[in-house]
């Protein structure tokens, strides 16, 4: 079966509503496919990858650990649009510092999460055979 | 009539935000909650629409949604005051009627 390039567009807040979980579920799904996905995170997306999110208080299930793990699933690509950062008075310091291990370099950690501008961004979107939208 | 409106949509995503603040009068307070709790911070695009109604309605968020969503405490809109499940309770009791913003 020939590689396909898969895009997840993430554009909603976590606990909120439940794409976010359901998102990061069908990501998880497809990465046994072996193709090559990539995330992206946009408008409240942002949100999904937060630092520091702790749910005690609301009695939900803290899933944003999970988006740690995505590296050993081959999924290193997280595209981060921002001006959807920067609309929300947020910087790349308080996104998680998700990371992957690089086989080829000695398993040296290296970061997943890629700060882009909506251009930029728009030209890899451009690149997808496949969109899936949450 | 006092009355306790919750918002708890993203004002990023959705105008409820907006549509309360609009309505909302004198001597109302303003609780977010859930998403909604994304309103209360400081520095984003829609902080100065909330810091404007602050001088004539009171603004309170939940802080355990918050929390959940990573956003510290240190660094919400000044003057909004957070609260727990207890203080949602009775802010629902002081106010004549509540208005959900869904």
């Amino acid at each position: 079966m020939a590689t396909k390039k898969f895009m997840f567009i993430n554009r909603k807040a976590p606990y909120g509503t439940v794409y976010a979980l359901e998102s990061l579920e069908v990501v998880l799904i497809g990465a046994a496919f072996e193709q090559d996905v990539s995330l992206a995170f946009i408008g409240d997306g942002v949100y999904q990858i937060a630092k520091g999110q702790s749910t005690d208080g609301i009695g939900m299930k803290n899933f944003s650990p999970t988006y740690k793990a995505l590296g050993d699933y081959e999924i290193t690509k997280l595209y981060v649009e921002k001006e959807s950062l920067e609309a929300r008075g947020l910087t790349l310091d308080d996104l998680m510092p998700l990371v992957w291990e690089d086989e080829d370099d000695d398993y040296a950690e290296k970061p997943s999460i890629r700060l882009v501008s909506s251009a930029e961004l728009a030209e890899v979107f451009d690149d997808q055979d496949v969109v899936l939208s949450f | 009539m006092s009355i306790l409106h919750t918002v708890n949509k993203s004002p990023f995503e959705r105008d409820s935000l907006s549509s309360c603040i609009r309505l909302a009068s004198k001597g109302h307070s303003i609780l977010l909650i859930e998403d909604g709790a994304l309103g209360a911070m400081a520095g984003t695009d829609h902080s100065d629409m909330v810091a404007g109604v602050m001088k004539d309605v009171s603004v309170y968020v939940l802080g355990p949604d918050l929390a959940a969503r990573g956003m510290s405490e240190d660094r919400i809109i000044d003057g909004i005051q957070v609260v727990d499940y207890s203080g949602f309770v009775e802010l629902t009791a002081k106010h004549d009627t509540c208005q959900s913003w869904l």
